[in-house]
């Protein structure tokens, strides 16, 4: 490798002839260790780390408390109100379900399509999506009311003799979820196995040796270690690839196979899958700015990454905008009076604001991202991503609130207002996500060392036997 | 896992374990481990900081079975899905939605699609522990100092002392005719390197303890207990009141449940008429019926009478129904008396009404069950019925008196 190193620029090249580097600098195989385990082993934390710590943490603790008064007082401490049965708490959920899935498209499906790039955004994509699950997956637990019989989803004998209702679209839920929250932590560990490794051989202490020596399960890189791995890691995302596609699907049949207008559309489960990619990559962009600015990775993770992420959040917008578009004309086209008053209510009716933050956010602003610029420089990019990420949430809550507030019978009418209890709940769970992804960040290798060295010049078992080491 | 690695200076008695060679490059690794190999060692393994294409070949490693097992554990998952699906809701528990069929492929499908992938995800983990021999937390390469750089940038090999072909010597000269950096021997760890026993003994009793709690669970839904359930959730079936018949330390009589206070009377049943709830009249039995009797109230109380009295009394009063045969064969009841017979008949209607109401000798009160309007028209029918009994000749219409003879 030359000394100067590869230069930000050139991984922007887009010379058919030869492929762009994936990283910039010199990067060595030590020096990726170096530069990752610095981070799991900074002797002194930074101080911005203790902040974010503090902030985060105050509002996972607002949201223990008002999930605590949740339980002992009643779902009523929110605005849902009959017939708006669902509001925030659902609103939540397929938030951060969606969030997931971008995760899941960049460690499984990427993985499959053999983009190397993916290598140095892989694992903190799959930390994301673990911990967004995790918060997702709070919400129906605590809207159901009383939490502590919520072992009644499971198909157990019980004293009724009876059994759960397996063509219920809430229980198709409940087994997506839960499956694709186990499936996407196993696929995460399995990945932090061999820098794990690195980590105990790297580690002085004997308590941290013994802890991280216990995770790594003994590993110890060798051939028929690696022969199975390898071939367990592809299958894992070969299976995890269609829970890309298959889990927003489920959650959208919680409204798609209900008779709501508004809910009740065929466009829904590929509406709601492009939608998930949509947000989750935009919350991977929010993610990765200020991580790689903290924890210095500016040499892995480079501009490249984010004009392609970029670009795919982009084509997903459009996709968005057609959903949306295509909804309105399938209202006005099949002549249904219900379906056509819930589009005309959602944009002219009470949550015009929120319709409207929701187009602008979703489809309006995304299409900066057809500037370069837009797509290269950081601190330009970062609005688009707040926007659409907030564009999201409004989408979801369009589509529960408007639909449930206003459906067949006007004398069944009513409003949706939600409380301070429901707005921190929704502040809560950032304050939940932010705290385990800061963690994560603190004491876990965030980049896959092992995966990052393949992509390295002199990682290939062909090459000419008496090159020198890292040449 | 070790601070003080023994070197093999200071430990020259010990067993070797292993010869252990560092490389400068993968490729270097890959050419070294096919030399060794094809010298005829089989008891070797390559270390490196990440996977090397092409040193499965190199070394001669065999495809696993995992992505067959991977595709079975799909399988199970498919046939395990829709026959759970197909047991539960549409033969041991028919669970009727609005109509719908009770198993229909459609509906099925979202289940059986995430079990699928879930047990097939589960496999493909297990197989990382399966075949890859995880976890493995002791080792005698954890002893090397050198080796903790193969998860950083060290390549490495290593032959097993147990390999046929291995001698200290010559294996260790020809690990440095294939370019090895260094080669080290790698020797037994010694004693106490193993995880303590006190480890196994706190884990078996820690399994033991965790199974009590089921077991126990098992066994309570199992017996029968005259007990009230273990309630942990106190939902709205078991609420802090008084039982029916309860004690109360509350009151001076010990009864939680409170007597009405005397003269209460209950919404509906202020009785006041004497005639029509208790046949009374002038200080005696009423003599005439309390409301107009027309044939309406004549073929109720015909039907009522088959209904309720005709069982002992017959269905023309002369006391030969059924039950009444049949207790007398037994020599169990005294005969009846006629209802025509004299001592009935002279009786006033509020007196045969009170009969009915109360009972009288072996016949049992019926004022709970037969209504009070329905009550005087069975009288009206016994009127009818004695009527019928004790008329003169001249009574009877000329046409039909024919008849009677």
């Amino acid at each position: 490798m030359s000394t100067t190193g590869i230069r930000p620029e050139d991984t922007m090249s887009d010379d058919p002839r030869r492929r762009a580097p994936l990283v910039t600098g010199s990067p060595t195989f030590s020096t990726v260790t170096e530069v990752i385990c610095r981070v799991a082993e900074a002797p002194k934390t930074p101080l911005a780390w203790y902040v974010a710590m503090v902030v985060s943490g105050a509002f996972a603790g607002l949201f223990l408390v008002l999930t605590g008064h949740l339980l002992v007082t009643g779902v009523g401490v929110w605005g849902n109100n009959a017939p708006v049965y669902w509001a925030f708490d659902i609103t939540n959920f397929v938030f951060w379900v969606g969030i997931g899935h971008a995760g899941t498209l960049i460690s499984a499906v990427l993985f499959i399509l053999r983009q190397k790039w993916r290598t140095s955004i892989n694992r903190l994509a799959e930390a994301m999506t673990v911990f967004a699950v995790m918060v997702a997956g709070l919400f129906p637990a605590i809207h159901i009311g009383r939490v502590w019989v919520v072992y009644w989803l499971l198909p157990y004998p019980n004293q009724m003799g009876i059994w759960p209702n397996f063509r219920s679209p809430l229980l198709w839920d409940v087994v997506a979820v839960t499956g694709y929250a186990t499936v996407s932590a196993l696929f995460w560990y399995v990945g932090m196995i061999p820098d794990l490794a690195t980590l105990r051989d790297r580690a002085r202490h004997r308590i941290r040796r013994l802890v991280l020596g216990a995770a790594a399960l003994g590993w110890r890189g060798s051939a028929r270690q690696w022969q199975h791995y390898e071939k367990a890691y592809l299958l894992l995302a070969a299976v995890a690839t269609p829970l890309v596609v298959s889990v927003h699907s489920v959650v959208s049949f919680d409204f798609a196979v209900s008779i709501i207008p508004g809910w009740h559309t065929t466009i829904f489960p590929v509406y709601f899958v492009a939608g998930a990619i949509f947000s989750g990559l935009a919350m991977v962009i929010t993610l990765l700015i200020p991580a790689r600015a903290f924890l210095g990775l500016e040499d892995l993770v480079t501009i490249r990454h984010f004009d392609n992420i970029n670009k795919v959040i982009l084509a997903t917008s459009l996709m968005v905008g057609y959903a949306y578009g295509i909804e309105v004309f399938s209202a006005w086209y099949g002549g249904g009076h219900y379906e056509q008053f819930a589009f005309l209510n959602r944009a002219y009716g009470p949550y015009w604001w929120a319709f409207w933050t929701m187009v602008v956010c979703n489809v309006a602003v995304p299409q900066l991202f057809w500037l370069r610029v837009f797509r290269t420089q950081v601190w330009l990019m970062l609005p688009v991503v707040l926007l659409v990420n907030v564009g999201m949430w409004f989408e979801r809550f369009v589509i529960i609130v408007t639909s449930l507030s206003r459906d067949y019978l006007p004398s069944a009418w009513r409003p949706f207002t939600p409380t301070w209890v429901d707005f921190g709940m929704l502040l809560g769970s950032f304050g939940v996500f932010f705290f385990l992804f800061l963690l994560f960040l603190r004491f876990l290798p965030i980049v896959a060392m092992a995966e990052m060295k393949t992509i390295l010049p002199g990682s290939d078992g062909h090459g000419e036997v008496g090159q020198a080491k890292h040449e | 896992m070790s601070e003080a690695t023994p070197s093999p200076e200071n430990a020259p008695a010990e067993k070797p374990a292993l010869l252990l060679a560092e490389f400068d490059s993968a490729a270097a690794l890959v050419a070294a481990a096919r030399s060794v190999r094809e010298a005829g060692y089989s008891r070797f393994d390559a270390h490196s900081p990440f996977p090397i294409h092409g040193i499965d070949a190199a070394m001669g490693l065999r495809s696993a079975l995992l992505p067959w097992l991977v595709f079975f554990a799909g399988v199970v998952g498919l046939v395990v899905a829709l026959g759970v699906q197909l047991w539960m809701n549409a033969v041991d528990y028919p669970l009727n939605i609005s109509g719908k069929p009770l198993f229909s492929l459609p509906a099925n499908v979202p289940i059986t699609y995430e079990l699928i992938v879930l047990l097939a995800g589960g496999t493909a983990f297990l197989g990382i522990f399966l075949f890859g021999r995880l976890p493995e937390l002791a080792h005698p390469l954890f002893v090397s100092d050198r080796f903790r750089r193969v998860t950083d940038d060290g390549f490495f090999l290593s032959i097993e002392a147990a390999d046929e072909r291995f001698d200290e010597k010559a294996t260790s000269a020809l690990l440095r005719r294939l370019g090895a950096r260094e080669v080290e021997t790698v020797f037994e760890p010694a004693a106490g390197r193993a995880i303590p026993v006190a480890f196994f003994w706190v884990g078996i009793l820690a399994a033991v303890l965790a199974l009590l709690p089921p077991l126990w669970i098992a066994r309570v839904r199992a017996t029968r207990s005259h007990n009230p359930r273990v309630q942990l959730i106190f939902d709205m079936h078991l609420q802090p009141t008084y039982r029916p018949q309860g004690a109360s330390p509350l009151f001076a009589d010990g009864r939680a449940a409170r007597p009405p206070i005397p003269g209460t009377v209950a919404r509906g049943q202020l009785y006041e008429d004497d005639h029509y709830y208790r046949g009374l009249a002038d200080g005696g039995f009423a003599e005439r019926f309390p409301r107009e009797v027309t044939m309406e109230t004549m073929r109720r109380g015909e039907e009522r009478f088959r209904i309720y009295c005709s069982a002992c009394h017959g269905l023309d009063g002369q006391g030969e129904g059924m039950t009444l045969v049949r207790a007398q064969a037994r020599g169990e009841w005294i005969p009846l008396l006629p209802l025509s017979a004299e001592p009935i008949a002279a009786q006033p209607v509020g007196e045969l009404f009170n009969t009915i109401t109360h009972g009288i000798r072996t016949m049992p009160a019926y004022g709970n069950q037969i209504p009070v309007e329905d009550r005087w028209a069975i009288v009206a029918h016994l009127r009818a019925l004695q009527y019928s009994r004790r008329a003169p000749l001249e009574e009877v219409p000329p046409e039909d008196r024919p008849r009677l003879r």
